[in-house]
């Protein structure tokens, strides 16, 4: 019997705990706890989400997260990370256990209309890929008929594929693995001619096999994936203020606006500038943030262009070109609108 | 009682209310929706354009498969190990006690990567092979082996098998009669297997061989992908089964042994002593008199070694083998069907932990009455 | 007459002859144990041959031709051994996850708690058994968890409309005060009713109720620790934290399921059974499947469980299932004499179970629970597959890590993962077998 009471007890108790993460707003909440959590990539993947032996994060999905941080508290280092798999990635956002998930995910109809969330913008344009070894001999993804290929099971990963041999009328063979670590090693071994998964995670993948020189990313990408930050639906003042961090960032690129040089931008006769760091006109206050938000964002994290060759630019191990994520007056596809 | 019902309830509700606001209907209709990704080895048709249905049907087969093998290997090598750890050769019975107490301790999931990895990376590449013997090569990409296409009359062949059985049960039951007549045990084994081997085989020889083996194609020229073993050619056993099939085996074979090992320690050392002094051999002693005595002692954690090892070789997941729960997982992640992927998987468990349980009392009961 | 002695009577024994050569010594030991019978002979040298081919790879593998130290993975990449470097490299990783290094030292002292906890309750000689679990069962899990997690949480409660009362510990507070003064005010008619004397039965609730309450108070205090959130745990510490916060809390609710069971009311009984043999009936992983895809679907808006703990529950569930089951076999050999001479005696249910039937159930199936344990041990490697990273899991993350990874990299995080496994196992299962042996020369 008083085990009984007990048990009950511990529920209710527990219920009581728990019920203290509802509120009103996703903002409000999040200033009242004084950080903004956010769902990062839990398998390492380098240039986007990932830890080092300190257990210090790192990538550019992660510097999204810091810019919103940098709005919010005008401090950078106000944000928690949760690594999210594949699998748990939706419901953890669905159910409030974080903010935003800013990890890797591909913003697709389906996703932005029936689960619950909604995506705020492109941090990268990516597609998916292939990698196989140089020795195959192979040049184009044309080619792989008949191959085997090693993918992570569970993300659009392994329809596209289905799809891209089905159209081109290859005979293939898939071999599907739980976590990345197995993919890779799986491929390291020789299960299979050709890893599969985004472009930008074949790039960070390769680093960690044996002899990354031996091993080549096809050309060919076979999908339209862009990569977003996604918030869940129904809190439009959230939605707003995300996206809009998103837009000052690639706006600041724009501008010319950078970590280094925008103090002394702070003295420019372009109204653009003017507006964006909050001297003229005030477009904080309507979204809950001070009228410097965007001065802070770049002043601390530092804009998109910083953020990309920081992460996996060129100069990176990476070593990625900006290609589609140059931005749009460069040739590439990145383009925001004007903060007025 | 009421706050259960109230939990229960709350829970319902929250579900609903939460599939309702993820925009997911509930129900059983995402089964007939198209799958649209592969898998890596069916054992009835199967491609990306079937359902989510036929889908799970596949890596229902494939549990059963691995399972079932998996069952009768690890039978086999329990009996063997357990017998082994009461051999009066010190050597034989610490080997077999080292066996026992290595693998035991060690995580199945820590095995299972341990033998699929060292196994994948022990074999040749996918255009090299190594050939066991005519016709069977192993490479990367898994055992190689001819395929046997059956032909017409086929079925002729397969029926003569129950016929066989049939006529043996016949024979068993004559000979029992015999013995209790005369005294004198007709040679029941060897007719017996005569029987077994020779009904089906005089059937294949009256069709006309209705079988044609397919051997695996082995290219050694041309572009690289296009060497190696041809896909369409022979039957292909891939890595992923074997490396389950093997952690499975030997993990639970572990328990098996010390199961046996209790079974035939329970068994009264007089029985044994009876048996050895009516001038039965060694061999003749265990097969005769100590092993069915000890096979009620046995049966029922047996039983429950067997249901483990089902419930473990969902493992396949962490190894790419596309057994129910991998495929289920996949499906799960696509349609967001959580409730209804999970419920499936309970009912299959649950209906094979009640199936067996069921057979295993049966044969239980049967092997009990042998005791007067 | 005369007396003629040519018979001899020897009035010393012989020295005793050594027994024939073959039969003592390292020849006889070999005869008899090894080369008895001819087919002997032959196995003994295949089991040798067998040996020779599996230990000598091993061998050559972990001991000659390893890589003991290097600074990154240029010292592993030509290396035919195990890379034990690497080990050493990422050791601390293996035991603390990704927990802050600054604050490893709470991580440590929740270990060495535990030993000083753990070690005399485990030696029967020890005295003070009683106060050893309540330091184990009652002090030891708050401690630990304030010192992991950091504490200092905010209740600010919810029940009470924000319109009356701002969310606020004070809330909080208040709400707890009045759930307990109605759990006890009902209890108290309950006793009422049925003619029992209140004190008896609202006094214990009391005391469960108040040790409740000194628990949140001393969660929600504020120590001056960093919080560390569950996502950075990771290595032995989320294996220790899983196995034993699972076995802790599966230990009561498996003795009610193990009473419910063998309940005379059939609704009670019924239930229990179902739940025993459903969580019995699946495999582990899709109740961590269940616990990580479909709990937060259970859940009314706004509450969330973190990952870790949602794991936790489904494996104490999970466990508790089993746990039942081995109890009941416990209660099933207490002799029904000892039931019938409790109750003769005028005792309750409840106090014929805590005075003289548990204690007997109990400490017969010791052996099954540290055999159950075990089994929940190994299984915690499970959690990797919803995506925690336990110490297996820390490991092959890291064996493909880009600072690391070489072909005998992985390999050699396995065997250390496997080696690490099996002491602990290997112990605990020595453990249980030494008291079910002392169990044995008890009831001789």
């Amino acid at each position: 019997m008083y085990r009984k009471i007990a048990s009950i007890l511990a529920g209710a108790t527990m219920a009581l705990m728990a019920a203290t993460a509802a509120s009103a707003g996703t903002l409000e909440d999040v200033k009242a706890k004084g950080f903004v959590q956010c769902g990062a990539n839990g398998g390492n993947l380098i240039g986007f989400g990932a830890t080092d032996e300190k257990g210090e994060w790192s990538g550019i999905d992660v510097d999204f997260c810091r810019a919103i941080a940098a709005a919010i508290f005008n401090d950078p280092t106000k944000v928690k990370f949760t690594p999210l798999n594949a699998k748990e990635r939706f419901t953890a956002l669905q159910s409030g256990e974080v903010d935003v998930l800013s990890r890797n995910t591909t913003w697709t109809m389906s996703r932005d209309s029936s689960l619950g969330l909604q995506f705020v913008g492109v941090t990268y344009y990516d597609g998916q890929g292939f990698m196989v070894r140089k020795s195959l001999g192979v040049s184009s993804a044309l080619e792989l008929s008949g191959a085997k290929v090693c993918t992570q099971t569970g993300t659009t990963t392994e329809l596209n594929l289905a799809d891209f041999f089905r159209s081109h009328n290859m005979p293939y063979e898939v071999v599907a693995y739980e976590k990345n670590e197995e993919v890779l090693q799986a491929y390291e071994a020789g299960r299979c001619d050709a890893y599969t998964t985004d472009a930008s995670g074949l790039y960070a993948e390769r680093l960690k096999l044996t002899a990354p020189d031996d091993h080549m990313i096809l050309p060919e990408i076979i999908s339209k994936e862009p990569l977003g930050p996604a918030v869940r639906q129904g809190d439009d003042k959230w939605f707003t203020l995300v996206k809009w961090t998103l837009f000052a960032l690639l706006n600041a690129e724009e501008l010319g606006l950078t970590k280094a040089n925008i103090d002394e931008k702070k003295t420019s006769d372009n109204p653009e500038i003017k507006r964006f760091l909050g001297i003229e006109g005030d477009f904080g206050t309507p979204i809950g943030l001070s009228s410097d938000w965007a001065y802070n964002v770049i002043k601390q994290v530092g804009n998109y262009g910083e953020i990309f060759d920081a992460n996996i630019g060129p100069s990176t191990q990476l070593g990625i070109a900006r290609g589609l994520n140059n931005l749009w007056s460069k040739g590439g596809i990145q383009y925001a609108p004007p903060i007025r | 009682m009421l706050v259960l019902g109230w939990l229960v309830w709350d829970i319902i509700e929250n579900t609903a209310r939460n599939l309702q606001k993820a925009n997911i209907a509930a129900g059983y209709g995402f089964l007939e929706r198209t799958a649209g990704f592969g898998i890596i080895q069916r054992l009835v048709p199967y491609t990306e354009a079937s359902s989510y249905g036929r889908a799970l049907f596949i890596g229902l087969l494939n549990t059963l498969l691995v399972a079932g093998l998996g069952i009768i290997l690890a039978t086999i090598l329990g009996f063997i190990v357990g017998i082994a750890r009461l051999s009066s050769n010190w050597l034989i019975s610490r080997t077999a006690a080292a066996y026992v107490e290595i693998l035991r301790n060690i995580p199945l999931l820590l095995q299972l990567f341990f033998w699929y990895f060292v196994v994948l990376r022990s074999l040749p590449g996918m255009r090299e092979k190594w050939t066991l013997f005519d016709g069977v090569h192993m490479n990367i990409g898994g055992l190689h082996v001819p395929r046997l296409v059956p032909g017409e009359g086929i079925w002729l062949v397969i029926a003569a098998v129950p016929v066989a059985i049939a006529a043996m049960l016949v024979v068993t039951r004559w000979a029992h009669a015999h013995q209790a007549r005369t005294g004198i045990r007709p040679p029941v084994g060897l007719i017996n297997t005569a029987l077994f081997i020779g009904l089906p085989l005089a059937a294949f020889l009256a069709t006309g061989r209705p079988l044609h083996i397919d051997l695996p194609v082995f290219n050694e020229t041309g572009p690289l992908l296009r060497r190696g073993f041809q896909a369409g050619s022979g039957m292909t056993i891939i890595p992923e089964f074997v490396g389950l099939l093997l952690a499975l085996t030997l993990y639970t074979a572990t328990f098996i042994a010390e199961v046996v090992r209790a079974g035939i320690q329970g068994v009264n050392r007089g029985q044994t002593e009876a048996a050895r002094s009516l001038g039965l051999r060694s061999g003749q002693t265990l097969r005769l008199v100590v092993l069915p005595q000890a096979m009620r002692i046995i049966i029922p954690p047996l039983t429950n070694q067997y249901l483990n090892l089902t419930k473990n070789s969902s493992l396949a997941v962490a190894i790419a083998y596309p057994d129910l729960v991998s495929v289920g997982g996949t499906v799960l992640n696509q349609t967001g069907q959580a409730v209804e992927i999970v419920s499936i998987w309970m009912l299959f468990y649950l209906g094979l932990s009640f199936l067996t349980s069921a057979v295993m009392g049966y044969f239980n009961k049967r092997v009990a009455l042998v005791e007067r | 007459m005369s007396v003629t002695t040519d018979t001899f009577v020897r009035d010393d024994l012989l020295p005793a002859k050594a027994p024939p050569r073959n039969t003592v010594g390292v020849v006889g030991w070999l005869r008899q144990n090894l080369f008895s019978t001819p087919l002997n002979g032959v196995m003994t040298i295949i089991i040798l041959a067998f040996i020779v081919w599996t230990v000598t790879p091993f061998i050559r593998f972990t001991l000659i031709d390893a890589v003991w130290t290097g600074p990154d993975r240029s010292v592993c990449a030509t290396a035919t051994g195990a890379c034990w470097a690497y080990v050493k490299a990422y050791l601390p990783q293996f035991i603390y996850g990704r927990y802050p290094i600054g604050e490893r030292w709470r991580v440590d002292l929740v270990f060495v708690l535990l030993l000083i906890g753990l070690i005399p309750m485990l030696i029967p000689r020890v005295p003070y058994k009683a106060l050893n679990a309540i330091f184990l069962i009652g002090v030891f899990p708050v401690v630990a968890y304030i010192l992991l997690t950091g504490g200092h949480h905010q209740f600010v409660g919810s029940l009470i409309p924000s319109s009356l009362m701002a969310p606020s510990p004070l809330r909080f507070a208040v709400q707890y005060a009045v759930f307990s003064a109605v759990i006890l005010g009902l209890l108290a008619l309950y006793a009422r009713l049925a003619g029992r004397p209140i004190s008896r039965t609202t006094t214990p609730a009391a005391m469960i109720l108040g040790y409740i309450a000194v628990i949140l108070v001393l969660v929600s205090l504020d120590f001056g620790l960093v919080p560390v959130e569950t996502a950075n745990w990771g290595g032995l510490l989320v294996t220790l934290v899983v196995a034993i916060t699972g076995m802790v809390a599966a230990f009561p609710l498996g003795i009610l399921l193990a009473l419910g069971r063998r309940s005379n009311m059939p609704v009670v009984s019924l239930a229990s059974t179902i739940f025993i043999e459903v969580w019995r009936g699946v495999p582990l992983i899709t109740v961590l499947f269940m616990a990580s895809v479909m709990l937060p679907l259970f859940l009314p808006e706004g509450v969330t469980f973190d990952k870790l703990l949602r794991a936790l529950i489904g494996v104490t569930l999970f466990q508790a299932a089993y746990m039942a089951e081995t109890i009941r076999g416990g209660l099933q050999a207490i002799p029904r004499g000892q039931y019938e001479g409790a109750m003769a005696l005028g005792l309750g249910y409840w106090q014929m179970m805590r005075k003289i039937i548990l204690p007997q159930a109990l400490r017969i199936v010791i052996p099954g629970i540290v055999g159950s344990f075990i089994s929940l041990f190994k299984d915690t490697t499970l959690v990797i597959i919803i995506g925690l990273y336990d110490f297996l899991g820390q490991i092959q993350a890291s064996a493909n890590d880009a600072k690391w990874a070489s072909p005998v990299t992985g390999l050699t995080g396995y065997i250390f993962a496997a080696m690490v496994f099996w002491a602990f196992c290997f112990a605990m299962s020595r453990y249980a077998a030494f008291t079910e042996r002392r169990l044995d020369r008890g009831r001789r």
